[in-house]
C-alpha cells in the first residue's frame, strides 16, 4: 500500500495480486471513491457504502474507451478550471476576444483602439488562423474573424469586448 | 490392426471425445446460468460417464489430456501473482498465512489418520482441506462487485501465499510417494525441496530474461513457445520426482510483463479445455458405489473445514481492522475449494495411494465447491459466527488493508 499526495488530496495505492491495482481517496464531501485499474485493461469505478466502509455500493466497469471518456469530460473541466484560475489573480482578467463583423475595428489600428486601453486593458496577442502573433505592434490592423487575447482590469477588458464583438452590451459571459 | 480398422478406432474416439466435449459444455452453461463454478458439473460427469460406461476410455488420450491440465492450472496459477507480487505477500502476510494453514491443514491429517490410512495419504486429505480454490473465489468476488473492498487484498493475500506453500507441498508430496527407505525419502525430499527453491530463485531473479526471450509479435510464437516451455520444464521437473505441476507453475511466476498478459489471454481457452479432461478424467477413475459410503464423512469434513477457515480468515481481516461485514464476507468467500484439491488427491490416486482418498476428495470438492459461492453470497448468516469470535479475543486492529 503507498500514499501519495495530489494537490492536498491523499490517494491510497493498494496492490490487488492477479488483478491490478486500486486507488481510493476520500473526496470533500466525505465520500470514499476508488478505481481499480485491471492487468487486462479495463477500469472499476467504486463507491464506498457510507454505512460499511469495506464494502462499495457502486461499481461502474468501465472499458477502455469508457475510460478515455470519462478522462476527457474530466479533463476539459479541469483545463476550464485552471483558466478561471489564472483569470482570478488578483484583479487581473484574461480573455480570448473575436473580432466579428459588426466590430467598428475591423481594419483599424491597434492604436486607434486607444479608449480601451485608457480603461485597463491592453491587446497582448493576436491569434489569427493557425498563426499566433504575441505583442502586435501599435501599427497592427486587426481583421474580421481574429481573436485578440486582452489583458487588465475586468472592465478594461469587457469594454475592449464590446467594442471588438460591435456592442457594448449586453455583456458576454466570461467562461 | 488393419488400415480400416485403425481410421474406425480414430472415428470412435473423436465421436466420444465430441460428445464428452458437448456434455461438458451443456453444464458448463447450466453452471454460467446458476452463477456456479462448473468444476462440480465436470466431477460428476466423470463419475457418471465411468460408471455408466458411456465413454470408452482407453487411457492414452483423455490421461495426457488430464495430465496437462494440471500443468497448465498450475502454469495458469503462477503467472497470475507476478514475483514482485508473491515476495511481498509473503512478508506482509505471514502471519495470516501460518494461521490459515495451522487451521485447514490439521483436520483433514487428523481424519486421515483415524481412518488408519498411512501418514503419506493423511497428509494429502490434510492438503485437500487445506487450499482453497483460487479460480471459484476470484470468479466470485468478481460476479458480487467485491475486488474494490477493502477486504479483498488480505483476502488475495491468504490466496497468494496457499499457493506459494502449494510450490513447497507438491514436490514434497511427490518425494513422499515415491517412498522407498527412510535414507532414500529424506534423499529424494532434499532434492525436490532444494529443486523447488533453486526453481523459484531462478524464476525471481531472472524471470525478465526469460520473458524477454519469449516475447514475440506474433501470437502463434507465442503460444508454441510458452506451451512447449511449460510441458518441457513440467517434464523434466517430473524426471527429478519434483512434481511436473511446481514445475510449470514456477515457469508462470518466471514470466513476466505484457508476454505475461497474452500468455494469459492465449493458454486462457487452452487452460479450460485441459483442466475439464482433468476434472472429468479423475471423475472416472472413481466408480459411483464407493460415493454413499464416504458420503457422510464428506459432509462431516466440509462443515468442519467450513468452520476452520472461516475462523482463520476471520483472524486475518479482524488482524487488518476489517468490520464485522468485511469479515464475515471474506470469510465466506475463503471457503470454497475446488482445482487444488482435486489436484492434490489425484497426486495420490495416481500412486496407487489409499482407495477412499479419491471418493472421499471428490465428494468434499463437491460439496464445499457449491456451498462456498452460495455462502459468499448470502454471507450475512454468519454474522453471529464473526461476532462470536470477536467476542472471544479481540486483536489489536492494525492500520489499513
Amino acid at each position: 500500500m503507498v500514499t501519495q499526495w495530489h494537490d492536498m488530496v491523499e490517494v491510497t495505492e493498494t496492490q490487488l495480486p492477479g488483478v491490478g491495482v486500486r486507488h481510493d481517496f476520500t473526496t470533500r464531501a466525505g465520500e470514499r471513491l476508488g478505481l481499480i485499474v485491471h492487468r487486462s485493461g479495463p477500469r472499476d469505478l467504486l463507491v464506498y457504502d457510507r454505512d460499511d466502509p469495506d464494502a462499495c455500493s457502486l461499481v461502474l466497469r468501465l472499458e477502455e474507451d469508457d475510460s478515455r471518456t470519462l478522462a476527457d469530460m474530466l479533463g476539459a473541466s479541469h483545463v476550464t478550471e485552471e483558466i478561471a484560475r489564472l483569470q482570478s489573480i488578483a484583479g487581473l482578467t484574461i480573455d480570448w476576444v473575436p473580432v466579428t463583423s459588426a466590430s467598428a475595428c475591423t481594419n483599424c489600428r491597434l492604436v486607434d483602439l486607444g479608449a480601451a486601453a485608457d480603461r485597463g486593458a491592453t491587446i497582448v496577442a493576436v491569434i489569427r488562423g493557425d498563426e499566433t502573433i504575441p505583442a502586435p505592434a501599435a501599427e497592427f490592423v486587426l481583421q474580421e474573424g481574429d481573436t485578440a487575447v486582452a489583458v487588465g482590469t475586468a472592465e478594461g477588458v469587457r469594454h475592449l469586448f464590446g467594442l471588438l464583438q460591435g456592442s457594448f452590451d449586453p455583456l458576454p459571459d466570461i467562461p | 490392426m488393419t488400415e480400416a480398422a485403425a481410421q474406425a478406432d480414430v472415428a470412435a474416439i473423436l465421436a466420444a471425445l465430441g460428445i464428452a466435449a458437448l456434455v461438458l459444455a451443456g453444464l458448463a452453461r447450466v453452471g454460467a446460468r446458476a452463477g456456479i463454478s462448473p468444476i462440480p458439473f465436470y466431477l460428476v460427469a466423470g463419475v457418471a460417464l465411468g460408471s455408466l460406461g458411456l465413454v470408452e476410455i482407453e487411457g492414452s488420450v483423455v490421461e495426457v489430456g488430464s495430465e496437462v491440465g494440471v500443468v497448465l492450472l498450475l502454469f495458469m496459477l503462477g503467472l497470475e501473482y507476478t514475483s514482485a507480487e508473491l515476495s511481498s505477500n509473503l512478508r506482509a502476510g505471514l502471519p495470516s498465512g501460518v494461521v490459515d494453514l495451522a487451521l485447514n491443514f490439521p483436520p483433514g491429517l487428523l481424519v486421515g489418520l483415524l481412518l488408519g490410512w498411512d501418514l503419506v495419504a493423511a497428509l494429502l486429505l490434510g492438503g485437500v482441506t487445506y487450499i482453497s480454490s483460487s479460480g471459484i473465489i476470484a470468479k466470485v468476488l468478481a460476479d458480487l462487485g467485491r475486488l474494490g473492498n477493502r477486504e479483498t487484498p488480505p483476502l488475495l493475500s491468504i490466496l497468494v501465499l496457499e499457493d506459494l506453500a502449494m510450490a513447497v507441498y507438491l514436490p514434497l508430496m511427490a518425494a513422499l510417494l515415491v517412498g522407498g527407505t527412510a535414507l532414500e525419502t529424506v534423499g529424494s525430499l532434499a532434492i525436490a525441496l532444494c529443486a523447488a527453491a533453486a526453481a523459484l530463485m531462478v524464476a525471481l531473479r531472472y524471470g525478465k530474461h526469460l520473458s524477454r526471450v519469449v516475447a514475440h509479435r506474433s501470437d502463434e510464437v507465442v503460444l508454441l513457445t510458452t506451451f512447449g516451455l511449460i510441458l518441457l520444464v513440467a517434464g523434466v521437473a517430473d524426471e527429478l520426482q519434483v512434481s511436473s505441476a511446481v514445475g510449470a507453475f514456477l515457469v508462470g511466476v518466471a514470466l513476466s510483463g505484457p508476454v505475461a498478459e497474452s500468455a494469459r489471454r492465449l493458454l486462457g481457452p487452452l487452460r479450460d479445455l485441459f483442466a475439464a479432461t482433468f476434472f472429468v478424467f479423475f471423475g472416472l477413475g472413481i466408480a459411483l458405489e464407493t460415493i454413499p459410503a464416504v458420503l457422510g464423512l464428506a459432509l462431516v469434513l466440509a462443515g468442519v473445514t467450513a468452520l476452520t477457515k472461516i475462523a482463520s480468515a476471520w483472524w486475518a481481516m479482524a488482524r487488518a481492522g476489517i468490520g464485522e461485514r468485511g469479515q464475515a464476507r471474506a470469510s465466506a468467500s475463503l471457503v470454497a475449494r475446488g482445482e487444488f484439491s482435486i489436484i492434490i488427491a489425484a497426486l495420490g490416486v495416481t500412486a496407487g495411494s489409499e482407495a477412499d482418498l479419491g471418493p472421499l476428495a471428490a465428494a468434499y470438492v463437491l460439496v464445499l465447491a457449491l456451498a462456498g459461492p452460495l455462502l459468499a453470497r448470502y454471507y450475512r448468516i454468519l454474522l453471529p459466527v464473526v461476532r462470536l469470535l470477536s467476542r472471544t479475543r479481540r486483536p489489536s486492529p492494525s492500520v489499513g488493508p
